[in-house]
């Protein structure tokens, strides 16, 4: 068996979920571990469901994380929060915004959206949820709302603060880096 | 230096260091950013380019190879069935220069409108392929994959799927190898495949499979793990990794890094070694029909599916027996969240229109064949790469003139340059009266945004020529072109009308940029105002910003709307506008 660190990035296309994982990723090789992060790209992207798979540890073999293996899900969205939920570890953690975003069968009528699902997931398993998107804008950008998370999500790794300033530093174009750095320190006092 | 590197830029790292001197593609996912990431490295070392289409990329990479340079095309799976008139007989003609295709399957269909395997070809073409299983191997494969092909004179393949090319690990980066140009050297009986030719360069092509297949008992790319198990596992690719996990060393393994040819010998001793052998492969029994037509009983897919990815889960409850992990369900049924088009797209106005005048619809591949999900449900078929025109011929011609007023086509501009051309020529020829709406949204933009002949820029964003299609549509002999903005609707509708109303070939040139382009701008965003009376005319338009709550309201959610104010023009109330 792994004993690889299984971190899940779940959203909707086009809320920066690639970004997340590219500074995951990066501050995870600062660490010294072997990592594979697993993305989706194309059609996925319209829109639709995107998951993104981050594992580090000393060896990683399959990109890939199945059902009852995530150590933490950050989920950019409540639905897609809840469609990852199989794969967290009944130990894991879900990190969630706070965000609805409406798939186009509830828009249009033929599905319905789940009701009250932030009380039904921290019911269910170790939930912190968060209004990314008001803290993006007091970053300064609503688009902040990826770097917001992974602030969240940073303090229940084992990586040190420095490490992601570092990887956001090098990660994100200049002129964007202050709003980042401050979404992140945001995201990082909210947890 | 270790960088972690996606496993498509870990390809084009390792066609740099091999001295790669020419790549040409045209885009496809998951193989699209091999070529995009040879474009970062300096325009002195590589020629790079976005090709028409699959074919005249690979044709202009064979050219490379004979002139003695170093070349390489990248394309998806069915660009591989675009290219392939060329690849068989490049396998005939061989290399000066060594040549690479990059293949990139879709199993799971993440982006893709079949889940064929490409290493059928590799047998078909007798041409040598090789499959990595994570970043370093596809940046070490394909810097060998060259020394390959000019070792054993032929064409090499360099397979990867979504998840290779889409994952990122750590490889060890490194310069890259000055390799000149060889001077070009006419051979006629090598390059000139006529009967006589060929059938001599057949019995070379024979030979060589001969000789490959005794490299790849021995290559380093095929690796054997003895882990002193009574169970083995053949294995390649991704599915390797998976294996790896799912099984660690409770099996032995042989990883094949060359999926074709396949050395007897190899797989006969490895099979000797252990009690029982396992072929894990992902979609179809490749390897394991090989090892079938050699008398190995080995067990394969009577465990493991054809279809999809696989998964450490799967694999370890075949081999091992051992449960999936349990996990917590949602008590209720989670909505899909299928692709959409996105808020602002130029498409949104065309579909509409066409819904709404109730025409058949010959669809293409891109981001408008989204135009076939609810609510717009207007594209009635997708087949291939410029098929909306040509099947639209067939249909017109078994349907009568009657059907054709109510059948339009729609290609995208970079669809229509790849292969849309050569259809609708086939129209005017043969009398054809069809309808065509290019759909020119100034970018190829399912792929990512890369340029095309149409734009009027290159792979590196220099300024070039531009194909100009009214003109290029008129030189086809088309009398009518009319060129239109799909977000103008009462005009929009206007031309569709009077063009399929027409006895005669006819295009339309829906012409509105992506709205995902930075170039586009569209302001503020939109609101339903007082003067609603919950008609839900704009949530005919299928917009993802648009939404009725459980009292009949209409809602504009401001984070998704992006201001294109196409709704606004849809009310017949004028309860849309522009908030402040």
């Amino acid at each position: 068996m792994n004993n690889t660190r299984n971190i899940m990035i779940v959203g909707v296309g086009g809320q920066g979920t690639l970004l997340a994982s590219r500074i995951l990723g990066g501050a995870v090789i600062r660490m010294g571990y072997d990592v594979k992060v697993s993305e989706v790209h194309g059609m996925s992207q319209r829109g639709g469901s995107v998951v993104t798979y981050v594992k580090y540890g000393e060896k990683v073999h399959s990109p890939i994380i199945g059902d009852g293996e995530a150590d933490i899900v950050l989920a950019f969205e409540l639905l897609e929060a809840y469609r990852a939920l199989p794969a967290l570890k009944a130990d894991g953690r879900l990190i969630v915004n706070d965000q609805r975003i409406n798939p186009m069968p509830v828009i249009t009528g033929a599905a319905a959206y789940p009701e009250n699902s932030l009380d039904k997931l921290s019911a269910k398993v170790n939930t912190t949820a968060v209004d990314a998107l008001a803290l993006a804008t007091e970053a300064g950008s609503i688009k902040a709302v990826n770097v917001v998370l992974i602030g969240v999500m940073a303090k229940s790794t084992d990586i040190p603060y420095d490490t992601w300033l570092e990887t956001i530093r090098e990660t994100v174009p200049p002129k964007f880096l202050e709003v980042n750095l401050k979404a992140f320190e945001l995201g990082y006092n909210h947890a | 230096m270790k960088k972690l590197l996606l496993g498509n830029a870990a390809v084009a790292q390792g066609a740099y260091e091999a001295g790669v001197h020419f790549v040409s593609s045209y885009p496809g996912t998951p193989s699209t950013e091999i070529t995009e990431c040879m474009a970062n490295y300096p325009a002195d070392d590589v020629f790079v380019e976005w090709a028409p289409n699959e074919k005249v990329a690979a044709e202009a990479a064979v050219g490379a190879a004979i002139a003695g340079g170093r070349a390489m095309s990248c394309c998806k799976h069915v660009g591989l069935n675009v290219m392939a008139d060329a690849i068989f007989t490049d396998s005939y003609i061989g290399v000066t220069g060594g040549a690479v295709f990059c293949v990139a399957d879709d199993p799971g269909m993440h982006s893709s409108q079949n889940e064929q395997d490409s290493r059928h070809y590799a047998r078909a073409a007798k041409i040598p392929m090789l499959e990595p299983s994570d970043s370093s191997d596809c940046l070490n494969f394909t810097k060998l994959a060259f020394e390959l092909s000019e070792q054993f004179d032929t064409p090499v393949f360099v397979r990867l799927s979504t998840r290779v090319s889409h994952s990122q690990s750590l490889v060890e980066v490194g310069e890259r190898q000055a390799v000149a140009v060889k001077p070009y050297e006419k051979n006629i009986p090598k390059h000139v495949m006529m009967t006589a030719m060929a059938k001599g360069r057949h019995v070379i092509v024979e030979e060589r499979t001969r000789r490959l297949a005794d490299y790849a008992a021995t290559s380093p790319l095929n690796v054997r793990e003895d882990n002193g198990a009574k169970i083995g596992v053949i294995t390649a690719g991704i599915a390797y990794e998976y294996a790896k996990e799912a099984l660690g060393d409770k099996v032995n393994y042989l990883k094949l890094g060359m999926v074709w040819p396949l050395s007897a010998t190899l797989l006969r001793d490895f099979a000797a070694s252990c009690d029982k052998v396992y072929v894990i492969e992902e979609l179809d029994p490749f390897i394991e029909n090989e090892c079938r037509a050699l008398g190995l009983a080995v067990e394969g897919k009577e465990h493991f599916t054809l279809l999809g990815e696989y998964t450490p889960a799967m694999i370890r409850k075949a081999v091992l027996g051992e449960d999936e992990p349990c996990c917590i369900r949602p008590e209720e049924t989670i909505p899909n969240r299928p692709p959409v088009l996105c808020p602002g797209c130029p498409h949104r106005g065309t579909f509409y229109v066409l819904k709404k005048l109730g025409l058949t619809v010959s669809g293409d591949i891109g981001c408008y064949t989204l135009g076939a999900v609810a609510p717009l449900a207007s594209v009635d078929t997708t087949i291939c790469m410029g098929a909306s025109i040509s099947a639209a011929h067939g249909m017109a011609k078994v349907q009568g003139a009657e059907f054709n007023k109510k059948l339009v086509s729609v290609i995208g501009d970079s669809t229509f340059m790849h292969s849309g051309i050569t259809g609708l020529s086939d129209i005017v020829y043969n009398k054809g009266a069809n309808t065509v709406i290019i759909l020119d949204n100034s970018i190829t933009g399912m792929t990512g945004h890369q340029e095309n002949p149409t734009t009027g820029k290159t792979i590196r964003g220099e300024a070039t020529r531009q194909v100009d299609l009214v003109k290029l549509c008129g030189a086809l002999g088309i009398e009518h072109v009319t060129v239109c903005d799909p977000f103008d609707l009462k005009a929009f509708e206007a031309v569709v009308r009077e063009e399929t109303a027409r006895d005669d070939v006819s295009v339309i040139i829906a012409q509105r940029p992506c709205a995902l382009l930075k170039s586009v701008k569209y302001e503020g965003h939109c609101e339903i105002t007082d003067a609603c009376r919950k008609c839900k005319l704009c949530m005919k338009l299928g917009c993802p910003a648009i939404s009725v709550d459980e009292s009949g309201a209409v809602h504009i959610d401001a984070t998704q709307c992006n201001g294109c104010g196409l709704c606004i023009g849809v009310c017949p109330f004028g309860a849309i506008r522009k908030a402040d």
